[in-house]
């Protein structure tokens, strides 16, 4: 049933290919892979994992291809969350895990920075974000907690083989403009599930100018637009990039999409691109920052995976230098792994932000996904985060719009939402 | 003869986070059933009973990947949902957990209150009236998991095996 090798084929087809030992892959075939990593962390990971395994009698299949983050519960606030993270630390021990990271940052984060990840390699990871790993060529998705027991088990996956739909971006950014603005517009334009779990590929002149961090946004929000992933073709910078985390083996050639291989394109112009800001209750609600000019803001959160990473405290960092935030505005800075907050201290981007009022919280999941509600009810709150679905970080009443760390540390600098280019001119 | 499922209404975009709302993942998945829907249809959790189906418009499920979202709706009793489209790790989640998921491009045709029966071997949605809404084909291999109850008595069974022979 395999086609000839020459047929073209999308970096998907050859990513889910390699994982099912076939030379070739057709749109549709439902095939079986093989895992090459499994991530989760202390929410969707040991606390549903150990009574499935252990109702089930079985053993993960190879340890050395797990890794388990603790993110989403710590710090632990209260006698819930000490009780999950204590399920999850214990049978670290018990089950004698290679790969534990304990509060050192966002799984999705932490993984590549600790070298996990890199071009060719199949994984999936008990978060919906876990397309952010498209950004080093890997073809990478999330997963509920019994089909990561099927894989802890089995070592096994299966998939439907996705239609590409590669996002071409002409041109440079401006100036202010980043991943997280092209990630909201195409949101915007294409709906929460307009990727219709199928495969995007981000390419063009402005992709491949982007920073690994700045790629591993648009990945991560992927999810966002209902794709299964979010992949950039590896080169350069991602072996650039890998080289600093250690990881080892890295091979870059043939992971690209094949001339004439079948996909539906959309073109982009990256260089008439302004600062989006998505509206409450819906990424997709997304609009150039006029139109929401002079909205007020009460807090603003910097934080997340998709938000709070040394790129983004840096761009934070470039809009408050030697400001103060107005009374009345509270700014929240949760940086999403020690490594960047270690780096961003060294630079003098954390003073920059303590010293314009910011506050700054643990690195965790916090207030993104609700889990550390401290953001007040009613309020409206502009934030870096990936989703603002109703009560989603904790307050059913706050209104929140997303948008990039300039746009937001602009709005609380100005007490209202607005356009960083003014502030950075 | 055919077993006939009451219908309960959604729009479109039903989120994960309005089936398993955040602030109560820290509990146990009956708990968490309890508020399942509780923002768009605050009787559901509470009325629902076994067999009812729920008819939503497109893109339901879509958001995290927490399967607490299928789960709420299989420890309600809820036999399928039929929508035009879902979230696509919604849709691995729901067979996972035993929960039957029906594409139906006509979902949003379905009333509030109806009946209706699902036939499996023509792949369609039988109304009141006897009109008959297509669905699409689901592979033969998740059915069999929905039959099953979900993956995990699946797993359970193929271990048993491998261990007797």
């Amino acid at each position: 049933m395999n086609k000839p090798t020459n047929t073209p084929q999308t970096l998907a087809q050859k990513l889910i290919a390699k994982a099912a030992g076939r030379s070739h892959v057709a749109v549709g075939d439902i095939v079986n892979c093989q895992v090459d990593l499994a991530m989760f962390h202390d929410s969707s990971g040991p606390r549903r994992l150990k009574p499935m395994l252990e109702e089930l009698g079985a053993e993960i299949w190879d340890k050395s291809r797990v890794v388990l983050v603790m993110d989403h519960y710590v710090p632990e606030r209260d006698d819930d969350s000490r009780r999950i993270v204590r399920i999850a630390r214990e049978w670290a021990v018990e089950q004698k895990l290679p790969h534990v990271y304990d509060s050192l940052g966002i799984c999705h984060v932490v993984l590549p920075q600790k070298g996990h990840l890199k071009p060719g390699m199949f994984c999936v990871g008990g978060d919906s974000h876990s397309p952010t790993g498209g950004a080093l060529g890997t073809y990478m998705f999330g997963v509920g907690s019994t089909e990561m027991l099927g894989v802890v088990v089995t070592g096994q996956l299966w998939v439907r083989v996705p239609q590409t739909f590669l996002m071409r971006w002409n041109n440079r950014l401006q100036p202010g403009v980043t991943a997280k603005d092209m990630m909201l517009h195409m949101i915007g334009r294409f709906g929460m599930n307009g990727g219709a779990y199928q495969a995007i590929e981000f390419c063009g002149e402005a992709v491949k100018a982007l920073s690994m961090q700045e790629r591993m946004t648009m990945s991560n929000m992927s999810a966002e637009m209902g794709s299964q992933v979010g992949l950039i073709e590896p080169d350069q910078v991602t072996r650039d990039w890998l080289a600093t985390t250690g990881a080892k083996d890295v091979q870059i050639e043939g992971w690209h999409t094949d001339e004439g291989a079948e996909a539906v394109a959309h073109e982009f112009d990256a260089a008439t691109l302004v600062p989006q800001v998505a509206a409450p209750h819906s990424p997709a609600n997304t609009k150039s920052v006029d139109e929401f000019k002079n909205t007020p803001i009460q807090v603003a959160y910097i934080g997340a995976c998709t938000g709070a990473k040394l790129e983004d405290l840096r761009a934070a960092a470039q809009v408050l230098r030697g400001q103060q935030l107005p009374a009345g505005v509270r700014l929240m800075v949760a940086p999403a792994s020690l490594q960047d907050q270690a780096q961003a201290e060294s630079e003098g981007v954390m003073q920059t932000l303590r010293q314009s009022g910011a506050e700054v919280l643990p690195t965790s999941c916090g207030a993104c996904s609700g889990y550390g509600g401290s953001i007040p009810d009613g309020a409206n709150v502009i934030a870096t985060t990936a989703r603002n679905f109703k009560g989603r970080m904790g307050s059913a009443t706050a209104q929140v719009y997303l948008a990039s760390p300039y746009t937001v540390a602009a709005s609380a600098l100005r007490g209202s939402i607005s356009d960083p280019r003014e502030v950075l001119a | 003869m055919s077993v006939h499922h009451r219908v309960w209404k959604v729009g479109a975009d039903v989120d994960t986070d309005q089936l398993a709302p955040g602030a109560y993942m820290k509990l146990g998945i009956l708990d968490i059933a309890k508020h399942c829907l509780e923002g768009v249809r605050p009787e559901f959790a509470a009325e629902v009973k076994a067999g009812d189906v729920l008819a939503a418009g497109p893109n339901f499920g879509i958001g995290s990947s927490r399967e607490q979202a299928a789960d709420a709706l299989v420890k309600l009793g809820v036999k399928a949902v039929v929508a035009p489209s879902y979230g696509g790790l919604y849709f691995r989640n729901a067979f996972n957990l035993g929960l039957l998921l029906l594409t139906c491009k006509e979902a949003e045709a379905l009333d509030e209150g109806e009946q209706i029966s699902l036939d499996l071997s023509t792949w369609t949605v039988v109304r009141a009236n006897g009109q008959r809404l297509a669905c699409d084909a689901i592979p033969e291999f998740l059915v069999a998991m929905v039959e099953a109850g979900g993956l995990l008595p699946q797993l359970k069974l193929r271990l048993q095996q491998q261990r007797a022979s």
